[in-house]
């Protein structure tokens, strides 16, 4: 079985990499079979790591008077249920209701989390190292670190402002801004290009050791 | 006689002297309490205790725990000596519980402290701690409300050129005479994340003018819930376009929402369909290259943008344009002309320059020696 396992999975490697030459039958077959498998998955996950025990399970114990407070979950559900309205076109207007919730409970939670963690902390996160300077207790690379770590920030910042013309100090210091962009995302990529090839190796690995045993 | 008396004297002077130095090991941990963590929702109770003296031999504290009625046991592993702290987060909400902390020293013996007065979780509405943050996030939503009543009042408000958003139209009007469609694919974020929102909004407008110029629109999308959005949306621009004919509910679709099984079918969507205009806008992760790879193949006109900071190089690498960070969320405002939008854009850079200011500031002042901005910052986060 595990022999079989080993085929399967290397067949249909072989077929979504032939992508890489055009598009074929072979890449179309896995690719349909993908999709497939994964939203048949996806719908099962979810019933049963969502709907069974997040509104099954609470609404049945308050019906049967074994816990009560099942009978808050008919809000959630009810809300939920409105999502079906777009079945009957005079009624499609009530979907906005359970999208209004979701994306203001999603910009809610977003919103000051964003504030927090990616404004108030980095920008404390940026100066601080000049109370070290300040106390003297930065070295002489620890210095450089903090002025280019200010200089890229308040760069890029510029960089960012939309409702002012970019030209005269504006516009160079958003040149540098850009440029200290460009340099982040160099290092990205070729970190990221790292780990793409490791996952490749890995897939030669298999096809070359576990299905045609090549390598050991 | 004498003599010995003197040496059991001696002896017993000794023994009253060396017990009591290793009894200072041994010293119950005073001023125990237990009581209810603040601002949090009732999950835990936070034991303190005072530290033993640093001659003290105690090498850990362990905690025990009595719910009312029952024994006492061991919760959590043995502490480090020097805590005075330790969140139970292992309760039932509404339970009384009482603590003993147990100081252990190096030669495994034990000391209990008295056991504390019962404590019971109870959550609290307001995250008290918060407070600094919130006042931040209602001066900066003032700040926005106050710059969208001055975009209605019909003043004109500059947005600067956005190379990547000047190219729609092109991307639109080249799809519409080569007689092909447009892809819009809004990554894989769910519809209550921000990216996903600012991509809904370009895309309302992206559908605009695919209504005028009668051009197909296709997107797959990821999340059922985006998927009725999507319909939602660019219904909504075909109907204000005035051409409810012109809109196929079809093209708007799930396709599904495991990560690569979406990659491979877009890319064989692009392989197939060969639009013309391929936009890339909202969430995504590592399947972003195969993405932008395969429209670049097809040789389509490619627009992308993302504020995955970690995406944005292959965006770069292989789209004709991208949208980097915010640009993605200034979009709407630059495309629609909108005055709450633009409003909002303009609110948003006023909070930028008051970051700006804040750090010029903050860090003149730490070079003086005052360190006032990193406090007011520490406390707002």
């Amino acid at each position: 079985m595990e022999l079989f396992g080993i085929w399967v999975a290397a067949l249909l490697t072989l077929c979504i990499y032939s992508f890489l030459y055009q598009d074929n039958p072979f890449y179309r077959f896995a690719e349909h079979l993908y999709v497939g498998i994964s939203v048949g998955y996806g719908i099962v996950l979810s019933i049963h790591q969502g709907l069974i025990p997040f509104a099954f399970k609470p609404f049945w114990a308050a019906v049967t008077g074994e816990s009560l407070i099942g009978l808050v979950k008919l809000i959630p559900i009810g809300v939920g249920l409105l999502f079906f309205a777009r079945l009957s076109p005079g009624h499609t207007w009530l979907i906005r209701y359970p999208i209004a919730i979701l994306i203001g409970f999603g910009s809610g939670v977003a919103i000051p989390n964003v504030l927090r963690a990616n404004i108030f902390e980095q920008t404390r996160g940026t100066i601080e190292p000049f109370a070290a300077m300040h106390a003297g207790t930065l070295s002489g690379w620890g210095v450089f670190e903090a002025v280019l770590m200010v200089v890229g920030v308040v760069c890029t910042l510029t960089y960012f402002f939309f409702s002012v013309e970019h030209r005269g100090p504006v516009k160079w210091l958003s040149k540098v801004g850009i440029a200290f962009l460009m340099i982040g995302f160099g290092s990205a990529f070729g970190n990221t290009v790292m780990g793409r090839v490791a996952l490749l190796i890995q897939r030669a690995d298999f096809l070359l050791g576990d299905w045609l045993n090549l390598i050991s | 006689m004498r003599k010995t008396i003197r040496c059991l004297l001696v002896y017993l002077v000794l023994c009253i002297g060396i017990s009591t130095a290793f009894s200072q090991g041994l010293t119950p941990p005073s001023n125990v309490t237990a009581m209810d963590t603040p601002n949090d929702d009732g999950s835990s109770i936070t034991i303190k205790w005072e530290a033993a003296p640093e001659r003290s031999s105690i090498s850990g504290y362990q905690i025990l725990r009595r719910i009312a009625g029952g024994g006492l046991e061991e919760i959590g592993a043995l502490l480090p000596a020097g805590t005075t702290t330790y969140v139970d987060s292992s309760i039932e909400k509404g339970s009384a519980y009482a603590y003993v902390v147990r100081a252990v020293t190096e030669t495994e013996a034990t000391v209990d402290s008295e056991e504390t007065a019962p404590a019971k979780g109870t959550g609290e509405l307001f995250h008290t701690g918060k407070i600094p943050l919130f006042i931040a996030m209602i001066l900066f939503s003032a700040g926005i409300v106050w710059n969208i009543y001055y975009a209605r009042s019909g003043k004109e408000i500059f947005v600067r050129r956005i190379p990547g958003l000047e190219a729609v139209d092109e991307a639109i009007g080249r799809a519409t005479e080569m007689g092909r469609s447009i892809l819009y694919s809004l990554g894989l974020g769910r519809v209550e994340e921000v990216p996903t929102i600012a991509s809904m909004t370009i895309l309302g407008q992206v559908a605009r003018r695919t209504a005028d110029y009668e051009t197909p629109l296709h997107v797959p999308c990821r999340d059922p819930i985006v998927t009725n959005v999507v319909r939602e949306v660019v219904r909504t621009s075909y109907l204000d376009e005035g051409r409810p004919d012109a809109y196929n509910e079809d093209n708007i679709f799930f396709l599904t929402e495991s990560q690569f099984a979406y990659a491979a079918g877009v890319a064989g969507i692009m392989t197939r369909e060969k639009p013309a205009a391929i936009f890339l806008q909202g969430q995504f992760f590592a399947e972003s290259l195969i993405l932008a790879e395969t429209g670049n193949s097809i040789g389509a006109i490619q627009i992308a943008g993302t504020d995955s900071e970690h995406q944005l190089p292959f965006f770069i690498a292989s789209c004709d344009y991208t949208l980097i960070g915010e640009e993605l969320y200034a979009a709407s405002a630059y495309l629609s002309r909108e005055p709450m939008l633009l409003g909002s854009l303009r609110g948003q850079d006023w909070g930028k320059f008051l970051i700006f200011v804040l750090m010029i500031l903050g860090v003149v002042l730490e070079l003086a020696g005052v360190n006032w901005i990193t406090t007011l910052l520490q406390r707002v986060s």
